[in-house]
C-alpha cells in the first residue's frame, strides 16, 4: 500500500521521537519545568504577564468588590480540578484540559487570567508542576494566551446569536482549540529560542536544546492533535451541557457585567494583534541556522552529511512539489521577504479556510434550525 | 462461565483514571501538611526567609554554566532534606521520577541531533555528539536541582505560613486570601467531584464507550462549575455576615530568630559563589 511504503522509508527513531516528544506533551500539557528557560527569559516573560495581573487585581479591588473574591478563588479550584479530568479523545488515548478556554466562555478573559494563574501557582508550589522561576513563562501561556485568543473566536463565531444558540457551542470549541494550539506556539517558541541565545563558548546549549525548527512544529503538532481537542471537547460540551441543565451560569456574564464590552472592531483587536506578532516573529525562523527537523529534501539531506538518500524517498521527492518551496518565491529574489510573505499568505489562507468552514457549518445549522422553527 | 470477563481491550475507564489522579492529589497534600510540622532544620526556619532561600537557590541553579556547580546545589539539597528529616528514598523517588520521566524523554533525543564532534558511535551508525551529551546533562541536571529544592522547601512549610510569607515578594494581599481559600476548595471541588464519579461508577454495569465517557466528563465538569458558582455567592454572604470587608487580616505574625538570620546568610553566600563559580 502507499501509505504503507512511505511509513518504511521513514527511520524507526524519527517515529520513536515524535512518539515520545508527544507522550510527553500529552502528559504534561505545557507546564514548562524550571531548567527548560534561561532566568533572563523567564523575567521577561514574568514582565509581560505583569500588566495582565495588574489589571486583573485592580479589578477585583475596585470595580468587582469584595464579592468576586470567593468566585475567584471557586474558579481557581474549578480550573485546578478540571485539569486532572483525564478525558479520552478520539483514538484511544486520554489528556487533560486547562479549562483556561472554559472560564473565559462564562466570564471572560481578564477573570479567566487570575484564575488560571492561581491555579497554576498553586500547581507550581504544591505539586511541582510547572517550574517556580517558569512561573511568569507558564502564565503567559496558559492564563493570557490561551483565555484571550479563546475568548476573541468565542465571541467572533458566536457574534450576536442567544447564549442557546448551537453558534456558542461551536465558538467555545473553535476558540478552546485555537487558544491552546496558540498558546502551545508560544511555548514552543520559547523553548525554541533559548539554544539561539544562551550556549556555552562552544555551542552547548545551556537550556531547552532543540531550536525554532523543532520546538514549534513538535509543541504545534503534539497540541493540536491532543491537548487542543481534549480543550475543545471540554468547552464545547461543557457549554452545550450548561445549555441545558443550567442557563443561568452561561448567562452570567451579562447580569454581572464581567465580560468587557465587545463589538465590532475591539472583539478582533487581541485577536489580530497576536496574529500580527505570529507574523512578525516569523523571520525569526531564519535565524535558526539548522533545517526544518523531518522537513529535509533529498537535497538537504546530503549536505546534511547523510551519506546515501533511501531509495523510496528519491523515488516518492518528485511526487509533489509546492507552489512555494521552502516558504520562498523563486520570482521574488529575496529569500527573507518570500518567507515574510509566506507567513502573511499562510495566515491568510488559514484564516479564509477557518471563515469558510464556519460559515459553511453555521449554514447547515441554521437551515435546520429554521425548519425546526417553522414547523413548530 | 465467567460473567464479568474483562474486555478484551481492557483499559481502565476514564472514570478510574480520573479517581485515581483525584486521590493521588488528596494523598499528596496531606503527606506535605504531615511533613510541614514535624521536627527538622527547615520547618525552623522563618518562612519568609525559606521564600527568598529558595528563589535564590533557584536562581543560582538556573545561571550556572557549570554542570559541577549544579550537581553541588542539588548535593545541598539532598544534605538539607536529611537534616530536614524528609523521608529520604521517597523524597529521592519523587523528584527522579518526574524529572527522568518527562525531562529523560526531552532530553534523549539531543543526544543524537545535536550537531558537535563525536563522544560515542553505537552500532546502526547512531552517533552520540558530546554537545548533545552535555547539553542533555544539562537539561537533566538543572530540572532535577530545580524540582529537588522547590519541592523540599515546599514540603516543609505549612501551606498557610508559605502563603503569608509571599507577602515579602509584594503579591498583594487580595491575591494572598484569595489563594488561601483556593487551596480550601479544591479539597471541597475534589471531594465532590470524586462524590460524583463514585456515584456513576457504582450504577455502571458495562464498559462506557467514549463518547459516553465524554459526555459524563463535561456533564461532571459541568455541574461542578455550576456548583462552583453557586458556592462563591454562598461563601460571599457567610464572610460578609461575619465582617468582611474586602481585604483580609491575620493572627499569626512572623518574628526573626538568630537561626533565621544564620540560614539566610549561609543561603546568600552559597547562593552567590555558586552563580559566581559557575559564570
Amino acid at each position: 500500500m502507499f501509505l504503507r511504503r512511505i511509513f518504511n522509508n521513514v527511520p524507526r527513531y524519527f517515529i520513536l521521537y515524535y512518539a515520545m516528544i508527544a507522550f510527553w506533551l500529552g502528559a504534561t500539557a505545557m507546564h514548562i519545568p524550571d531548567g527548560y528557560l534561561s532566568p533572563v527569559t523567564c523575567v521577561v516573560m514574568f514582565l509581560i504577564v505583569l500588566p495582565f495581573w495588574v489589571r486583573g487585581v485592580q479589578k477585583l479591588r475596585q470595580k468587582m468588590n469584595a464579592k468576586n473574591v470567593p468566585l475567584i478563588a471557586l474558579l481557581a479550584a474549578f480550573s485546578f480540578v478540571i485539569m486532572m479530568f483525564n478525558v479520552p479523545i478520539p483514538g484511544g488515548t486520554t489528556a487533560h484540559a486547562v479549562g483556561g478556554s472554559l472560564i473565559a466562555v462564562i466570564l471572560g478573559p481578564e477573570i479567566t487570567t487570575i484564575a488560571v494563574s492561581i491555579a497554576l501557582l498553586i500547581q507550581a508550589l504544591f505539586f511541582g508542576d510547572g517550574g517556580i522561576l517558569a512561573y511568569g513563562a507558564n502564565c503567559f501561556n496558559m492564563a493570557v494566551v490561551l483565555p484571550y485568543v479563546s475568548y476573541a473566536i468565542y465571541q467572533a463565531i458566536r457574534g450576536k446569536t442567544d447564549v442557546a444558540s448551537k453558534r456558542t457551542v461551536i465558538g467555545a470549541a473553535v476558540g478552546g482549540w485555537v487558544g491552546l494550539t496558540v498558546a502551545a506556539f508560544f511555548a514552543g517558541f520559547e523553548f525554541g529560542i533559548q539554544p539561539m541565545l544562551f550556549h556555552t563558548a562552544d555551542g552547548t546549549p545551556l537550556y531547552a536544546p532543540y531550536p525554532l525548527s523543532v520546538s514549534i512544529p513538535a509543541m504545534v503538532i503534539a497540541h493540536a492533535l491532543v491537548a487542543s481537542v481534549v480543550e475543545a471537547l471540554i468547552t464545547g460540551l461543557v457549554v452545550a451541557y450548561l445549555q441545558r441543565a443550567n442557563r443561568p451560569a452561561l448567562e452570567m456574564p451579562k447580569q454581572e457585567q464581567f465580560s468587557p464590552e465587545a463589538g465590532g472592531f475591539a472583539k478582533w483587536r487581541v485577536l489580530l494583534v497576536i496574529l500580527a506578532v505570529l507574523v512578525v516573529v516569523t523571520p525569526i525562523g531564519l535565524l535558526a541556522p539548522g533545517t526544518a527537523w523531518g522537513e529535509w529534501g533529498t537535497d538537504e539531506l546530503s549536505s546534511l552529511g547523510l551519506s546515501f538518500i533511501p531509495s523510496g524517498m528519491a523515488k516518492l521527492s518528485g511526487l509533489w512539489s509546492a507552489p512555494m518551496p521552502d516558504y520562498n518565491l523563486p520570482a521574488l529574489g529575496n529569500a527573507n521577504l518570500g518567507y515574510v510573505l509566506s507567513a502573511v499568505v499562510g495566515a491568510i489562507v488559514i484564516a479564509i479556510v477557518v471563515w469558510l468552514f464556519t460559515f459553511l457549518l453555521m449554514r447547515g445549522k441554521s437551515k435546520s434550525a429554521g425548519e425546526v422553527s417553522q414547523k413548530s | 462461565m465467567n460473567i464479568a470477563a474483562p474486555h478484551r481491550r481492557a483499559r481502565s475507564g476514564f472514570v478510574e483514571r480520573t479517581l485515581v489522579d483525584i486521590n493521588h492529589a488528596l494523598e499528596q497534600s496531606i503527606f506535605a501538611e504531615r511533613l510541614a510540622r514535624q521536627q527538622g532544620l527547615l520547618q525552623g526556619i522563618d518562612a519568609r526567609v525559606k521564600v527568598i532561600a529558595l528563589l535564590l537557590l533557584l536562581l543560582a541553579v538556573n545561571l550556572s554554566h557549570s554542570l559541577w556547580v549544579i550537581a553541588g546545589l542539588y548535593a545541598a539539597a539532598l544534605l538539607l532534606a536529611l537534616l530536614s528529616r524528609v523521608p529520604f528514598w521517597a523524597y529521592l523517588k519523587r523528584t527522579w521520577a518526574f524529572t527522568l520521566i518527562f525531562t529523560g524523554i526531552v532530553a534523549l533525543p539531543a543526544l543524537f541531533i545535536t550537531p558537535g564532534p563525536v563522544w560515542v558511535h553505537l552500532p546502526l551508525d547512531i552517533i552520540i555528539t558530546q554537545t548533545g551529551g552535555r547539553t542533555a546533562l544539562f537539561l537533566l541536571f538543572r530540572t532535577g536541582a530545580s524540582v529537588a529544592t522547590a519541592v523540599l522547601f515546599v514540603l516543609t512549610t505549612p501551606w498557610n505560613s508559605l502563603l503569608k510569607a509571599l507577602g515579602v515578594l509584594h503579591v498583594p494581599d487580595v491575591i494572598i486570601l484569595v489563594l488561601g481559600m483556593t487551596y480550601r476548595y479544591i479539597h471541597l471541588l475534589l471531594h465532590t467531584a470524586n462524590d460524583m464519579f463514585l456515584s456513576r461508577r457504582s450504577r455502571i454495569l458495562k464498559r462506557m464507550t467514549d463518547a459516553e465517557e465524554r459526555r459524563l466528563a463535561a456533564a461532571t465538569a459541568g455541574t461542578l462549575l455550576a456548583k462552583s458558582l453557586q458556592i462563591s455567592s454562598d461563601v460571599y454572604l457567610a464572610m460578609e455576615s461575619q465582617g468582611f470587608r474586602g481585604y483580609p487580616r491575620t493572627l499569626e505574625t512572623f518574628r526573626m530568630r538568630w537561626s533565621d538570620w544564620c540560614f539566610g546568610m549561609v543561603v546568600v553566600l552559597m547562593s552567590t559563589a555558586a552563580i559566581w563559580l559557575g559564570r
